[in-house]
């Protein structure tokens, strides 16, 4: 990759090893597939990349690389509200990862739904052409937009402390709190609005999943998405990028695991407890003993009760490794729920040879995003103040 | 009278409360309620009378121009699978049978039903769909982005995409020969069925004739109106003589309009909107004031710290003082007592040397 030519003419960062590490051959091999799927799909139509029909027009794009990938990026708002709003100053040091994580989180979503939809440059007209207000897309769609210009912005000051920049630096710092503000406002709209997108199918959605409290549970589990990310984010940056972790980094890191962990594990129970409850408002106790009923009890007992309980007992026990394992089963928990809804769950009345499985060369595209993303963070941590505090605004933090 | 009006007086209320709470921008963002237009066209799809010639779908290809099928329209074998819509047919037939064995199978056409209040256009960021008033559902392809929102929300299954092409996919479905009837045409299945088993006309005139004709042969159809509520109703409306499940219609759809299931939530941006900065201000300047008083204690603490080691420090100096001073005391007394000594001494010397004298004096 070029990136790596970039790295080598650059003096801060430590002389590159050999380019044949095991990490740059496995994203080298994911991005060259997925830029030849690329030139495929904007050649050939969606047809030749997806195993997409006219009964699943949502594959795993939607509910993997958007639904699950909005829910992860959360941490950035999860986080700077706990910090800026609720004054848990002891986290801190776990904003500016947390804000990247977010920011590059949506800003992939954004490059995976030009992959999605049918014509990807008419993607501003819900702005500048016609308005459909009645659509919670519509919704989505403007605060997606609005939050990605939050989170650019909460971002950009560690741009400019790399570039030096510190005038135009100040003055967005200066900013910090509207713009949390303004992330939690949209944050909650879209969260939610992104489960309200499904209230509109009732006939489509197996009664487990859907309720009509679907806004309510992509929320609150976008919550749990983003403080598991947080935890699970920070644990790999701590064992590959250590060398770029200052001292308050590192001192604050497991400080903030075992905080996190215990607000997931609360969140968590909370989640589960209300998805009970849903599922006895509407009597759908019967559901539980067919096959759909089976996976959710999966779902529910594998991916939301055990990380609940793990957390609970990897923060009292102060139990770093097991936190950060947890971490992993929870992000898990998030994308089968999201996967759950938007493909194994929806249509459940089609016969199962109607059912759709995934092209490889969705799941190509999918991971080629996934890479993007991590490559994008490996570039900004190594070079910009993210894990440690530029010494020049260190005495502003 | 009383009741209506009072009834509507309530609901005045309850719209402004609403206003209230949700803000301007709950209207521009609810879908309002609406019954259909008056005088809107639809077609009575009478499954009894349909023969499965495959007529209707054969006219449906020709008056839109679509691609030619694999099969024939004259070859009846495709009625062995079931079909749905797709983006090279409008509409299509099945048959369904009871059992194996059934000399009588029934013939079903599905296609777009129009649905009056259609969820498809209720959900398009673009509004590429609306609601004509002459009934049919008529889709924009010049504004539509291709996220396909529309075919997750259709209950009814319909509309397909054109997923082959690169550069400009469509989203494509029956359009109830919108500009055949702005002509004053027939829709073309309605033209081409031999056996009128699909009548064209006014919605709520082909209500009463299908009711007319469920009291005349009430032994022939089931007693109902497939469509007439269905999802708040369709411009498409069917009647048959088995329950409608057995003929691959759902049940389970309900009366409410597609919009109803939204509305609510769009309704509550405003209040998120609204609420969320003020109660997030609330919670930071509560948490800032925590901050000050802890900051504020913790300043009071230090000075308490400080003065009370002021004043011990004071108080050591005062004693290591008034110590010094004793022992400047002692040492001046000890002086003074010295020189008084040696005074004494020396007068008592002088004393003696005088006596000593005086006795050599006298002498
Ligand atoms: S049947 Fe489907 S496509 Fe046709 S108007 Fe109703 S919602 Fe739209
Ligand atoms: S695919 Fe086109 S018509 Fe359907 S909802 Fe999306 S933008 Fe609207």
């Amino acid at each position: 990759m070029s990136e790596e030519a970039v790295l080598n003419t650059n003096p801060i960062t430590p002389p590159a090893q050999s380019l044949y590490t095991p990490f740059n051959v496995v994203a080298g091999i994911i991005l060259i597939v997925g830029f030849i799927v690329t030139i495929l799909r904007f050649t050939g139509g969606l047809g030749a990349v997806t195993n997409l029909n006219d009964n699943y027009p949502w594959g795993i794009w939607i509910g993997f690389d958007l639904l699950a990938g909005v829910a992860l990026a959360a941490g950035g708002f999860v986080t700077s509200a706990a910090v800026y709003i609720f004054g848990m100053k002891r986290y801190h040091s776990a904003v500016r990862p947390a804000i990247l994580t977010g920011f590059l989180g949506y800003a992939l979503v954004v490059i995976a739904l030009h992959y999605d939809v049918g014509r990807p440059w008419r993607l501003p007209y819900p702005f500048i052409a016609q308005q459909g207000t009645t659509s919670i897309l519509f919704e989505v769609a403007a605060c997606v937009a609005l939050y990605l210009t939050v989170l650019f912005i909460e971002f950009s000051p560690a741009a400019m402390e790399w570039l030096g920049l510190r005038r135009a630096r100040n003055i967005v710092i200066k900013l910090t709190m509207v713009l949390t503000i303004f992330g939690v406002i949209l944050s909650t709209l879209h969260q939610s609005s992104l489960g309200a997108m499904f209230l509109i199918a009732p006939s489509k959605l197996h009664p487990l999943w859907y309720s009509s409290h679907l806004p309510v549970y992509f929320f609150i589990s976008s919550i749990i998405a983003g403080l598991s990310m947080v935890i699970f984010e920070s644990s790999l940056s701590h064992r590959y990028f250590a060398h770029k972790m200052d001292q308050t980094h590192l001192d604050e890191k497991e400080g903030v695991a075992f905080g996190f962990a215990k607000a997931a594990a609360l969140v968590l129970f909370g989640y589960f407890a209300i998805k009970v409850v849903g599922i006895a408002m509407d009597n759908n106790w019967h559901y539980l003993t067919t096959g759909y009923g089976a996976w959710f009890l999966v779902e529910m007992l594998g991916f939301v009760a055990l990380p609940c309980f793990l957390y609970a007992v990897g923060a009292r026990e102060k139990n770093l490794n097991l936190i950060k394992w947890t971490s992993a089963l929870a992000v898990l928990g998030i994308v089968l729920n999201r996967l759950n809804i938007c493909v194994i769950a929806f249509n459940y009345h089609l016969p199962s040879d109607e059912k759709y499985v995934p092209h490889w060369m969705e799941i190509a595209i999918s991971l080629f995003v996934v890479t993007l993303g991590v490559v994008a963070f490996r570039f900004i941590v190594t070079r910009m103040p993210i894990l440690y505090a530029h010494p020049d605004y260190q005495e502003e933090h | 009278m009383m009741s209506v009006s009072r009834r509507k007086f309530l609901g005045w209320l309850g719209a402004a409360g609403a206003g209230v709470i949700s803000g301007g921008a709950a209207n521009a963002a609810s879908n309002k309620h609406f019954k259909g237009y008056p005088d809107s066209l639809g077609v009575l799809h009478d499954t009894t009378l349909c023969v499965g010639c495959r007529s209707c779908e054969a006219a449906c290809n020709k008056v839109n121009a679509l691609p030619a099928p694999q099969q024939d329209f004259t070859d009846t074998t495709v009625l062995e699978r079931k079909r749905r819509t797709d983006s090279a047919a409008f509409t299509v037939v099945n048959r369904f049978k009871q059992s194996e064995s059934d000399k009588q199978p029934v013939f079903v056409k599905k296609q777009c039903n129009h649905c009056l209040e259609p969820a498809c256009a209720s959900v398009c960021f673009v509004g590429a769909f609306k609601k004509s008033p002459q009934g049919a559902v008529i889709y924009d392809e010049s504004v539509c982005v291709g996220c396909r929102y529309c075919m997750i929300a259709c209950p009814f299954e319909i509309p397909a995409y054109e997923y082959d092409k690169a550069l400009t996919p469509r989203v494509v479905k029956c359009t109830m020969c919108h500009p055949r009837v702005l002509e004053g045409k027939l829709p073309g299945c309605v033209e081409a069925c031999p056996k009128e088993a699909l009548l064209f006309g006014d919605r709520d005139k082909l209500i009463k004739a299908a009711r007319k004709r469920i009291e005349r042969f009430p032994e022939r159809y089931v007693d109902h109106i497939y469509g007439e509520h269905e999802m708040g109703g369709t411009s498409w409306l069917y009647l048959s003589g088995s329950s409608f499940e057995q003929i691959g219609m759902r049940e389970d759809l309900g009366v409410t309009p597609a919009p109803k299931f939204t509305e609510g939530i769009l309704g509550a941006v405003p209040v998120v909107a609204g609420l969320w900065p003020v109660l997030l201000t609330g919670i930071y300047a509560v948490s800032k004031r925590k901050d000050k008083v802890a900051q504020e204690e913790q300043s009071q603490a230090v000075s308490e710290a400080v003065t009370q080691a002021e004043s011990q420090a004071d108080a050591k100096l005062k004693k290591a003082l008034a110590l010094a001073k004793k022992e400047k005391e002692m040492a001046v007394k000890k002086e003074v007592k010295k020189a008084l000594d040696k005074a004494t001494l020396a007068k008592k010397e002088a004393k003696k040397k005088a006596q000593e004298e005086a006795t050599d004096a006298e002498k």
